[in-house]
């Protein structure tokens, strides 16, 4: 199963309730994905800088030091804001590949979650009202954000398998279903020199999307080209800095709804995750059509 | 009017109470609010009450009917009247994926669109679509019919035995053994009778008529190779 959630704001009025929004959303898609959940929040940039979220399992410890040490190791200022078992680093945008590199040589335990000007990924094992609450999601700001909770099938229910997966600077994925040809493309993709650290498959979709990007595609045109090389059922939900996108693959089994008015546009795998947005009796509704890329953006 | 808050009492006493109404039950008319969506919204009924939801509702909604009238002021999600017997279940809005489902009898109007898998392995069931129906639909069908007012998606009718299908805009492509056949007297007065029923002012003679070609009953020797 799993749920997926997603809200992207057209009303700037909103903007500061979108945790409280989305986190609802996410809560009641629990009995769809009790195993994990997790968010990718659309915050205000700063201007020149880029936020690193990093996540670890000892994060008392790997925290501790770590905006001093990674500001030496890269000669700028770096500065550190924990929030359970995720930090967001702040630094200077030319400095976030020398940061990279140095964190994982400083901290090798350390994950990194998410890269961007406005991105930050929280993620963790466990139901989605005790992920919201440990994070204080409620309490975010943001112009959109998507949100998954998940009901592990294809491999096990640990952070790293937990949704959203980065897709690129500013980037995720979330997704419902499961993908059959993920070993031969994990291969093929590895082959390529493409990173990917789990057995999960959406980790697959995700590295198949970004290796494609890097090879001059645009996310729309990944997205069309996902559909002839992922085998499979999918609903994806992707994020970018500016906006929101869903395909669906062609059988569409994987259930979603959409909604849409003055204020928003909003994804959710059912309605229910939908009832409790402001003016949803007044919103369009509509389930989007199979194979067909949908965009949203500011 | 008897009326049901799902948000204040919950769904199992909803259906708890809706399934408790007899044969000669003085409550016949009901009222549900703030179905918000639940799933399983009015299942298994088995009594001639007339239940209407205000607003949307999730998976399953009016599932297994049986003689009742359903009627949702809104959208449904997937499997709307799965398993009809008999009744009649009324959808002011759209329906979600495999409406009708496996439907042995009674009548499904949707006033909206249905998406994909429309009256997938229908036993019997009457469906009228007021608007489009999506990919897949009356898969492995195999009695009553289907009236579309609009466009059916790709591969209608495949696999189909002997269910009716009736579109009246655009057919995106039909299904294994799936062909259209000619519309008889009899046809057009099957089809005005259910588009009265469902509130259409559709013309039956706008309509063309799908069914099966029947070339999949029997195994074809010349077919033994791809085996």
């Amino acid at each position: 199963m799993c749920g997926i959630v997603g809200l992207f704001l057209k009303d700037k009025s909103l903007e500061p309730k979108l945790g409280e929004l989305l986190s609802a959303m996410l809560i009641t898609m629990t009995d769809r994905g009790p195993d994990s959940a997790g968010i990718a929040i659309y915050g205000d940039a700063v201007d020149g800088q880029t936020k690193l979220t990093v996540q670890s399992d000892n994060a008392a410890k790997d925290f501790a030091s770590l905006s001093k040490d990674l500001s030496e190791a890269i000669g700028a200022s770096v500065s550190l804001q924990a929030n359970d078992t995720h930090a967001v680093i702040l630094l200077d945008g030319p400095k976030a590949g020398a940061a990279r590199q140095a964190l994982a040589e400083l901290r090798p335990e350390i994950r990194v979650m998410s890269d961007g000007d406005a991105i930050e990924i929280y993620k963790e094992v466990g139901l989605p009202k005790d992920v919201t609450e440990r994070f204080n999601l409620a309490g975010m700001r943001g112009s959109h954000g998507i949100g998954h909770t998940r009901m592990a099938t294809e491999s096990a229910v640990t952070t790293e398998g937990a949704h959203p997966f980065s897709t690129g600077a500013d980037q995720c994925l979330v997704h419902n279903g499961s993908l059959s040809n993920h070993n031969v493309l994990r291969r093929k993709l590895m082959r390529e020199g493409v990173q990917i650290g789990s057995m999960n498959d959406t980790e697959v979709g995700a590295a198949y999307l970004t290796w494609k990007m890097q090879n001059g595609a645009s996310l729309g045109e990944a997205l069309e080209s996902s559909l002839e090389d992922l085998d499979g059922f999918f609903t994806f939900v992707v994020g970018t800095k500016d906006g929101f996108g869903v395909v669906r693959d062609p059988i569409a089994c994987k259930p979603a709804v959409m909604a849409e008015t003055e204020q928003y546009v909003a994804f959710g795998s059912e309605y229910r995750a939908l009832v409790d947005l402001p003016g949803i009796d007044n919103a369009r509704v509509w389930e989007p059509e199979p194979a067909t890329v949908y965009f949203w953006s500011h | 009017m008897q009326s049901y808050d799902v948000a204040a009492d919950g769904l199992r006493g909803l259906n708890a109470t809706l399934q408790a109404q007899k044969q000669e039950t003085n409550q016949t008319r009901w009222e549900v609010v703030n179905p918000k969506g639940s799933h399983a919204i009015a299942v298994g009924l088995d009594a001639p009450i007339d239940v209407t939801v205000k607003g949307s509702t999730g998976y399953y909604c009016a599932g297994m009917n049986k003689q009742a009238t359903v009627r949702v002021e809104g959208s449904v999600g997937p499997g709307v009247a799965e398993n009809m017997m008999s009744g009649t279940v009324i959808v002011d809005g759209d329906a979600s994926q495999y409406a009708g489902a496996t439907g042995h009898g009674g009548l499904l109007v949707i006033k909206g669109n249905a998406s994909s898998r429309c009256g997938i392995s229908m036993k019997g069931i009457d469906i009228v679509v007021h608007g489009n129906i999506g990919h897949m639909s009356a898969f492995m069908a195999q009695a009553g019919n289907l009236v579309v007012c609009g466009d059916a998606g790709d591969a209608l009718g495949d696999s189909l035995y002997e269910a009716k299908l009736f579109v009246r805009g655009s057919v995106k492509s039909l299904g294994a053994d799936c062909i259209e056949k000619e519309m008889r007297p009899e046809h057009l007065e099957t089809l005005g009778d259910l588009l009265s029923r469902a509130g259409s002012d559709a013309r039956a003679e706008d309509f063309r008529r799908y069914g099966s070609a029947r070339e999949l009953y029997n195994f074809d020797i010349d077919n033994a190779a791809a085996y």
